[in-house]
């Protein structure tokens, strides 16, 4: 038996194959996120005020159902070509291939908005400061909506009206996230100091990182009874 | 206590026992419902600073605080379900759901309607507590959407319940999200260091009114768990002698 380790890395490097093979799922999102911030602007007007004030919000909100796009096919593919009953079959602790999935996930959907977000946060004249912390904010959030994403994905797995419903349920948890990510990049562009929602998103984070995967890991062992 | 508990988690026991009960329920806490109702509302004096307007809180405080009492007993239960598989638990579960979001609607609605001459406003997107009420909503949304999209009773429960316990974590956040942020809001009135900062003619009716509401959200409760009990059983023996006595006789 392979160990814990090699297991975990298994299951990463199959999703970042797969996610290779199949730029388009990696690059949707991505469109998405940068389609949705220019609504915004088109939306509310071109005045430079307006924008810098309301450009943490706006890039959190879409950065958030950019992220919540692709969390519907975490499992969905596998649930359909037999990988989840493999996954489920498998002597590693279930929790632990949950975390490599969310990881994955992460790598694959989260940490390119983080990198593509300064671009847009550049079209709402976010000053460089505020950028810094945006990326860091959104960081965190990303990881942490991955974490909690991976559990309504799960839970939903098996049904076949999944993405109205995850975003249901994920939605509602993920605004303390949003609150104080959006919060702390406004306080940052307003040259405040930042830490404090900073370090809330971390505890959150970790928080996520710690019991996540063993609530997604319950909810798939449910959905494939 | 273990044989009762067992007792208890026998649905033609609970059925029985929960028979019994609710009319006790009821009646006390109709009697609490109907002194604070007249007492608040007659008897208390008018606020200093607030006049007459203050006296919503008989129903928005009461309200909100089984709001957050519901996801309580909706989480607790399906922890209990999903760890001891207990359908009883589960039953409960589902049951206080739309309970509780009930109370959360009324809690927002009696806010707006207290926000209007207070604030100025029907809503208040700066205050945290109306957000995070408004986030309990959605959570108990999410709670019975779950549910409602998945067929197998069985799967329901358990899917159910891990969801309400993730969601579960939001709710000490919302709690302490008053300290957490500086806000519109009052802050806490009742459980402070130091007592209560309420007069007593204007806290007894208040009392009464949070042990009323409770105790009739108990008997609804139990009511709704009697129903889906009946429901979930609805091929058991003792439920077919319940419904056709004639047919055993």
């Amino acid at each position: 038996m392979p160990g814990l380790l090699a297991g975990f890395a298994a299951v990463v490097r199959r999703d970042l194959h797969l996610a290779w093979r199949r730029p388009g799922d990696v690059l949707n999102p991505l469109f998405f996120f940068a389609i949705v911030s220019t609504l915004f602007p088109l939306a509310v007007g071109p005045d430079a005020d307006q924008l810098a004030l309301n450009g943490p919000g706006v890039l959190w909100v879409a950065a958030l159902l950019a992220a919540l796009l692709s969390l519907n096919s975490v499992f969905l593919n596998d649930h359909e070509d037999g990988t989840l009953d493999q996954l489920l079959l498998s002597p590693q602790p279930l929790p632990l291939l949950a975390l490599a999935k969310s990881t994955a996930h992460w790598l694959v959907s989260g940490l390119p908005l983080v990198l593509v977000s300064p671009l847009v946060a550049l079209s709402f004249q976010m000053p460089a400061r505020a950028t810094t912390v945006m990326m860091l904010t959104l960081a965190l959030g990303t990881v942490s909506l991955s974490m909690l994403g991976a559990i309504g994905a799960g839970l939903t797995v098996g049904l076949n009206r999944g993405n109205a419903l995850l975003s249901l349920l994920i939605l509602p948890l993920a605004m303390p996230m949003l609150i104080f990510g959006a919060r702390t990049v406004s306080l940052a562009a307003a040259g405040d100091a930042a830490s404090a929602g900073i370090y809330f998103l971390g505890a959150y984070c970790v928080l996520a990182l710690s019991l996540a995967p063993f609530a997604t890991a319950a909810a798939l062992r449910i959905s494939n009874e | 206590m273990w044989t009762f508990l067992h007792k208890l988690a026998s649905p033609p026991y609970f059925y029985k026992l929960a028979a019994s009960m609710i009319p006790w329920l009821a009646v006390a806490g109709l009697v609490l419902v109907g002194y604070g109702t007249v007492a608040g509302l007659f008897f208390a004096p008018p606020d200093y600073q607030q006049k007459d307007a203050f006296r919503i809180i008989y129903v928005h405080v009461p309200a909100a605080y089984l709001s957050m009492l519901g996801y309580v007993v909706m989480a607790t239960a399906a922890g209990i379900g999903l760890i001891w598989r207990m359908k009883l638990a589960h039953a409960v579960a589902a049951s206080a759901a739309p309970l509780g979001a009930w109370f959360t609607f009324l809690a927002l609605i009696t806010g707006a309607i207290w926000g209007r001459p207070m604030w100025g406003t029907w809503w208040e997107w700066g205050d945290p507590r109306l957000t995070s009420e408004l986030i309990l909503l959605f959570l108990y949304f999410g709670y019975m959407a779950l549910r409602a999209a998945i067929d197998d009773t069985t799967k329901a429960d358990r899917a159910s319940a891990v969801l309400a316990l993730v969601g579960a974590v939001n709710v000490p956040i919302i709690h302490f999200s008053v300290e957490w942020w500086s806000s519109l809001h009052q802050g806490p009135t009742l459980i402070r260091a130091g007592g209560p900062a309420i007069a007593g003619p204007m806290l007894w009716p208040l009392l009464a009114m949070i042990f009323g509401f409770s105790l009739l959200f108990a008997a609804l409760l139990l009511g709704r768990v009697r129903t889906e009990v009946l429901i979930r059983e609805r091929r058991a023996r003792w439920v077919r002698k319940l419904v056709y006595p004639e047919e055993t006789a």
